[in-house]
């Protein structure tokens, strides 16, 4: 019996700050739940997050450089979640890797961990330059994550453009940190404005979410606990949708509207006006 | 602040900022997407009108090439109204030469009814020409 190949796939934005890392950590844990055995690797060697988002950093003893370097095997390498034992974590090496590391290095890494996983989630570093090509090169398919922000978007326009110059397919984009309520107030782009200008399938939408922020102090990612905060269930439909299951997704409009549209549409409709 | 915003939102003086922030978005993306910059494209587009108005009067002022772009497909697009198809001067356009070589000199402007028909066919490789005020080119 010959197991499926691994599903290996890129997570980057471009820009910094968007939700890159949180979200690899919600989806290797999502994905771990739902019975897949998924490794995460951190290929942001110069400023290394995944680890501490998923409450790890204690227990790391080796890292990807020490295996490319085969001071140990890839087993000692890989740290296994506590409560998740199908999620393990490769971390990152240091930053003076990025002197050195090649595109072929990257996909040896990769090529190994995708023969022991289901998954193999890529966190990506921002930029454009060489970590995100080499991790690009490395990669089958990707989602790229934004925001309704004008430089997320712009950014995340220039790394669809790569993506497709380097054969990565399908990518597919999550739209993180919606607002609602200013959605509904035309002062934040909507989701079918970005999905439009981008022209990517939406694969989630994730509000805006305090808890994100909570959890990430605990070093415990929302997917992890059973009673899912709003943001933990977007990352969590965004692990079943990858695994092919239909989803529906949630309607931000649905959401309680401002006083604004609200007075607007009242104006509206009365007037006849605009 | 933000009631000021609102009264003027109310009263149509401003845009809601989500409309403007899509616009700024397409026109950036354009030119990220095609990597020209605006300098670039205004010669360009100084260039295109000279080469089109060599053959057709066009109304400049009037006159647009800019870029669009739909579903990730970059297009150049010219908006060139054309006001009436230029005279052709006997021994200026080789075209004209290649077209009858044997007799350059018996053509007259309009007498050659293939000329003024290749220049949207030509350009419409490169560009979507809409020439919206075309009009039949009229003969001397």
């Amino acid at each position: 019996m010959t197991a499926p190949p691994a599903r290996v796939i890129l997570i980057c934005s471009g820009k910094g700050g968007v939700g890159k890392t949180t979200l690899t950590a919600n989806l290797g844990i999502a994905l771990a739940r739902l019975g897949e055995t998924t490794v995460v690797l951190d290929a942001d060697f110069g400023l290394r997050n995944l680890d501490l988002l998923l409450g790890l950093e204690n227990r790391i003893v080796y890292n990807a450089q020490d295996v490319l370097e085969e001071t140990c095997r890839l087993e000692q390498a890989l740290v296994k979640h506590k409560q998740e034992p199908n999620l393990s974590l490769l971390p990152a090496g240091n930053a003076r890797m990025l002197d050195w590391l090649t595109s072929d290095d990257m996909k040896k890494i990769v090529g190994m961990l995708a023969e022991r996983a289901n998954f193999v989630l890529i966190d990506c570093p921002a930029g454009i330059e060489t970590g995100f090509r080499n991790a690009a090169a490395a990669a089958r398919e990707a989602i790229v994550i934004t925001t309704p922000e004008m430089a997320a978007v712009r950014d995340a326009d220039r790394v669809i453009g790569l993506l497709n110059t380097q054969g990565v397919a399908p990518v597919q984009m999550v739209l993180n940190r919606v607002r609602p309520k200013m959605v509904a107030n035309q002062e934040m782009l909507g989701v079918s404005d970005v999905t439009d200008i981008l022209a990517l399938p939406l694969l989630g939408l994730v509000l805006e979410d305090e808890q994100v922020i909570t959890s990430t102090n605990r070093g415990e990612p929302l997917t992890l606990n059973g009673s899912l905060s709003p943001a933990g269930r977007a990352y969590m439909n965004v692990a079943r949708r990858l695994r092919g299951e239909e989803v529906p997704l949630i309607d931000p409009s649905r959401e309680r509207r401002g006083l604004r549209a609200r007075l607007m549409g009242k104006i509206r409709r009365t007037t006849g006006l605009f | 602040m933000a009631l000021f915003d609102f009264l003027q939102h109310l009263l149509g003086l401003q845009k809601p900022s989500a409309t403007t922030a899509r616009e700024r978005l397409q026109l950036v993306l354009a030119h990220d997407r095609s990597d020209l910059n605006p300098e670039l494209l205004e010669r360009m587009r100084r260039e295109i009108l000279e080469v089109v108005q060599k053959y057709v009067e066009i109304d400049i002022e009037s006159g647009d090439v800019s870029l669009a772009t739909d579903d990730r497909v970059t297009a150049l697009v010219a908006n060139l109204p054309i006001r009436r198809a230029r005279p052709l001067p006997s021994n200026s356009l080789e075209t004209k030469a290649r077209a009858n070589p044997s007799n350059p000199e018996v053509l007259a402007p309009g007498d050659n009814p293939e000329i003024p028909e290749p220049i949207p066919s030509q350009s419409s490789e490169l560009m979507d020409v809409q020439d919206a005020a075309h009009e039949p080119s009229p003969s001397p």
